[in-house]
């Protein structure tokens, strides 16, 4: 397809489904959300991208392979999941850190939880692309 | 409500089933994804349906304020959304390999692993 | 001598002494007795249980097993598997004690099945050469069946007594032969045993069995395993014989298979396979024993038990030395090796003295118990004692084949350059020969110890048992004895011309082999033709057994089990929800009834977007967006994929009436099931800690994601893996490329 503003409007979506999926993964604990939307948004605006532009542009504006970011993905989701070990709680048993904690205020949280969530997040991206790019190269 | 989706996922299977019977893979394939709608919405109603309370804490609050909607079955629902699509993008790629290989998507002509006998 | 050789002679002999040590306790008439509970729900106990018959025949087992290991770790010296070799010999020996010693019959089940298992092994040892394999299979298959019927019985025993410890059974007067049950015991049990013990017409499998390794034949096809079926018919005997059922088919089947075998034994110029004959006679002749309660009969069958185990293996080991030492075992060409292996044509005239039943060794005592307790047979002593006249007349014929001629015959030049075997290789012969001697000159030693506590174990009483003497006077017995003599002497010197005659009968006669290869052949060609029955490779077919079957288990659950389709009032229904039905109603009825392909996935998009609007209606935002993106990306896969597939060809639905009453009747089904579901009462309880919990413990508002990262992430990591998997394959299957293009 050699749409100009196809491509164009293809390379901006792209960046702010990304972010907007991002939004969405570290929203998702408290808000409809999560690493599943995340990763489901940020591969629709890839996808949308490797439409417009063809596979090739699509691989390099990805910067790592689809398939790796999905491998990593789980490895992050399984060492999440390790982690509880360390805390000698069971397999998968969040664990969390608040920075700033005050009396009314939880401040930030870091949590294995979310550790997990990204693995998700990177699961389904990878996977997805890793799908639809060979299919289109297929094709 | 229940029961006009009842009377749905019933529609929805019955038209499943059909299209599965087919002797097209194509239309086995669409009769996939009809019948994995069907069963998540299913598990859905099996949940009962609460109109206007999604499964949400508000703020402040320890647990959700009166009935809201039942959260496990939409919990299985999503992960059974996606991966239903990884095994409805298998079976689409994996019709697409048997038809460039084999020239056909009549089920009935694929027979490499159990060829008819003479 | 390498360990591997070394390892099992001391663990057999081990065993023996340990057992030995236990013959003043049992031959004074005590037994012992030991319980511990294994799988106490099923009431399977390990209990050992020691009495005469146990320790006669864990004696026999590790006696002769320490000899033949012994033998073996010389005659198997330097061959590339002997370590495995040994490993299978003392697994079995084990396995084999453990049938013996074991109380509980599910127990003495597995035991038995180990039995058959580490035969198979042993049997089929060589196996690069396809015989074996054969025959290992061949005899895998005859025990095995004879197991599984064995099995069955032993159930049913179990469920019968309530109880599966034997001695409990059989200190149960009367229990079983009362029971109703009692027939079908008696037949899944003896099927058990004659195809173990190789009766006639289950028979076949053990001279086949002897491609096996000699010591191995010596030891599981004459002394011991093939034994295990006649152990099971004494340890039974107490509960299931006197029955003219137990007597007549006892007596019928061994009879038969007593004198077919001694006949075909004449037949083979192959010692070895003499041997195996020869042992299926004596097996004969112990279930022909077996089926009496005479006090003769027993004492025949515990002293003919013993005799024949001596001789036998001894024998046995004499022909692996022949083999070993001189490279052929053919009746034929073997002459005059007297000179050049003294030590081992000692020991087999002594061996085969007893096995022809000369006196004053063990097998005459041996044979005149045979005559007085086939005499004692009250209602057919003249078919019972024909019998064994015919087969030991032949057995002093074959003695003269095995252990005579090889030696002593002038007939023949002698094979040159014979040296006698090594010491482990003759130590085994000489003292089972030696032993067989002695029990014979001085009978009370061996009567004492095992043969009357063995007696008392089968009948129950050990002062029935019958004295063993060497000369009884002049009685029946005795002239019976002489008629043997001369009618196998008269046989021996007409041995050629009767082989001829029998050789020329056979061949022409049915082969038991010959039907077994075809009963094996019809078997395969029979599970072919159901395979192809039941896997067409169409998958149109797999598709309607699998929708079929579910529909007509649901539909005839649904009848029998339901009361009927609840009653339902006017639903509440907003306009909305008729909206989105209409919706996915029309993107259903779009997909199914187009023949274009792009229609068919906008039908689909559609019925994909009234979901997601369900979700959004009923409070489920996160499925509601997930289902969005996911029908997106159907939408456009398919579309990539689906325009380069061939166009839908129109399947016209009055040709496929069956599809579309199968269809509908499923979507009924389901639907009247959630009409069902959703008007009973529904369980919160899970939902319930889900809410209370998800903020205070999990501090997440969001309660679907804190169920999906924290409480339930074990399952979610197991999703995403199943996702990764897709995609793999997914890639494999697109980068692969298909073979013509390979080629």
């Amino acid at each position: 397809m050699n749409s100009v503003i196809l491509i164009a409007g293809a390379r901006l979506q792209a960046v702010l489904l990304l972010v907007f999926s991002a939004y969405m993964l570290l929203r998702g604990h408290n808000a409809p959300g999560g690493g599943f939307i995340g990763g489901l948004i940020a591969a629709t605006g890839f996808v949308v991208y490797a439409i417009a532009c063809g596979t090739a542009d699509a691989r390099k504006a990805l910067r790592f392979d689809p398939g790796s970011i999905a491998g990593a993905g789980l490895g992050i989701a399984l060492f999440a999941g390790l982690m509880a070990a360390l805390w000698g709680d069971a397999l998968f048993t969040g664990q969390w850190l608040f920075i700033g904690e005050t009396e009314d205020d939880k401040g930030i949280p870091l949590s294995t939880v979310l550790i997990f969530d990204i693995g998700v997040y990177l699961v389904v991206l990878g996977a997805i692309l890793s799908i639809a790019f060979s299919l289109e190269e297929a094709v | 409500m229940e029961q006009l989706l009842s009377v749905l996922i019933g529609i929805l299977v019955a038209s499943a089933v059909y299209l599965m019977l087919a002797r097209n893979l194509l239309r086995f394939l669409f009769g996939l994804i009809l019948l994995s709608n069907a069963a998540n919405l299913t598990i859905f109603v099996g949940g009962r349906l609460t109109p206007g309370a999604p499964p949400l804490v508000p703020d402040g609050m320890d647990a959700p304020i009166g009935d809201v909607a039942n959260a496990l079955p939409q919990a299985l629902v999503l992960t059974a959304i996606v991966i239903g699509f990884g095994l409805f993008a298998f079976a689409l790629i994996l019709a697409f390999r048997a038809y460039q290989s084999l020239g056909t998507l009549n089920t009935d002509e694929m027979r490499v692993a159990e060829p008819k006998e003479n | 001598m390498t360990p591997a050789g070394l390892i099992p002679v001391i663990i057999a002999g081990s065993l023996f002494i340990w057992f030995a040590q236990m013959i003043p306790v049992i031959g004074g008439g005590d037994t012992l007795r030991y319980v511990w509970e294994w799988v106490p729900s099923l009431g399977v106990n390990v209990s050992i249980y020691i009495d005469g018959l146990s320790l006669t025949f864990a004696l026999l087992i590790t006696g002769i097993g320490a000899l033949v290991m012994l033998y073996s770790a010389r005659y198997l010296a330097g061959h590339v598997h002997q370590a495995r070799f040994s490993l299978y010999l003392t697994s079995f020996m084990l396995a084999m004690i453990g049938l013996v010693i074991s109380d509980n019959l599910l127990a003495l089940f597995v035991f038995w099945e180990l039995t058959t298992i580490t035969s198979y092994l042993l049997i089929g040892f060589s196996h690069d050469t396809v015989k074996a394999r054969r025959s290992a299979l061949q005899a895998l298959m005859m025990t095995g069946v004879g197991g599984l019927a064995l099995l069955a019985g032993i159930i049913l025993i179990g469920t019968t007594a309530g109880t599966f410890e034997m001695s409990e059974i059989n200190a149960m007067d009367g229990v079983l032969k009362d029971s109703v049950m009692y027939l079908p015991i008696v037949l899944l049990v003896l099927a058990g045993a004659f195809t173990k013990s190789a009766q006639m017409p289950f028979h076949f499998w053990l001279p086949n069995a002897m491609a096996a390794p000699t010591p191995v034949s010596a030891y599981l096809h004459s002394a011991t395993m093939v034994k295990a079926g006649v152990y099971l018919m004494a340890r039974t005997h107490p509960s299931l014989a006197g029955t003219d059922f137990w007597l007549w088919t006892l007596t019928v089947f061994g009879a038969i298979t007593m004198v077919f075998a001694s006949v075909m034994a004449l037949r083979q110029t192959d010692l070895k396979l003499a041997l195996a004959y020869t042992t299926l006679m004596a097996l004969g002749a112990l279930t022909l024993l077996l089926g009496n309660e005479s006090g003769y009969t027993i004492t025949a069958a515990a002293t003919f038990l013993v005799v024949h185990s001596l001789y036998k293996a001894a024998l046995f080991l004499v022909v692996g030395i022949l083999d070993a030492q001189t490279g052929t075992r053919d009746a034929n060409s073997l002459f005059g090796l007297a000179r050049a292996l003294p030590i081992t044509a000692t020991a087999a005239a002594i061996a085969a003295f007893s096995m022809a039943g000369f006196p004053p060794f063990l097998g005459f005592i041996g044979k005149e118990l045979k005559y007085a307790g086939a005499i004692a047979v009250a209602s057919e002593p003249i078919f019972v004692a024909g019998a064994v006249l015919i087969s030991s007349a032949l057995m002093v014929t074959i003695a003269g084949i095995v252990s005579f001629r090889p030696f002593w015959s002038k007939s023949g030049t002698p094979i040159p350059n014979v040296k006698e075997a090594p010491w482990p290789m003759l130590v085994g012969p000489v003292v089972l020969a030696i032993l067989g001697a002695f029990f014979g000159i001085f009978p009370e030693t061996l009567a004492t110890t095992l043969v009357n506590p063995t007696v008392a174990a089968i009948i129950g009483n050990a002062e029935d048992a019958k004295e063993l003497q060497l000369w009884a006077g002049v009685n029946l017995p005795l002239f019976l004895s002489i008629a043997t003599f001369v009618l196998g002497f008269t046989l021996y010197f007409y041995k050629q011309k009767l082989r001829e005659i029998l050789i020329g009968m056979t061949t022409r006669g049915p082969s038991f082999d010959n039907g077994w290869d075809k009963l094996m052949a019809g078997i395969a060609s029979g599970s072919k033709a159901l395979t192809r029955m039941i896997q067409t490779g169409v998958l149109y077919h797999y598709m309607v057994v699998t929708f079929g079957t579910a529909l007509v288990v649901l539909a005839v659950t649904l009848w029998f089990r339901s009361t009927g389709i609840p009653a339902m009032g006017v639903p509440q229904v907003e306009l909305w929800d008729w909206l989105v039905f209409v919706l996915v109603l029309l993107g259903a009825i779009l997909t199914l009834v187009t023949n274009s392909r792009i229609t068919a996935i906008a039908g689909l998009g559609v019925v994909g977007i009234g979901m997601a609007m369900i979700f959004i209606l009923y409070s489920a935002p996160d499925v509601a967006i997930t289902q969005l993106l996911v029908e997106t990306l159907v939408v456009v896969l398919f579309a990539a994929a689906a325009l380069k597939l061939p166009h839908l060809t129109p399947e016209p639905l009055r040709k496929r009436w069956l599809d579309a009453l199968i269809a509908i009747g499923l979507g009924v089904v389901t639907t009247v099931i959630l009409l069902k579901v959703t008007t009973g009462p529904i369980d919160r309880e899970l939902t319930t800690f889900f809410e209370t919990a998800s903020w205070p413990e999990a501090f997440g508002q969001n309660i679907v994601n804190v169920i999906l990262v924290d409480f339930r992430a074990l399952d979610t990591f197991g999703e995403i893996a199943v996702v990764l998997i897709a995609a793999i394959s997914i890639f494999a299957l697109l980068k692969a490329k298909p073979e013509e293009e390979e080629q």
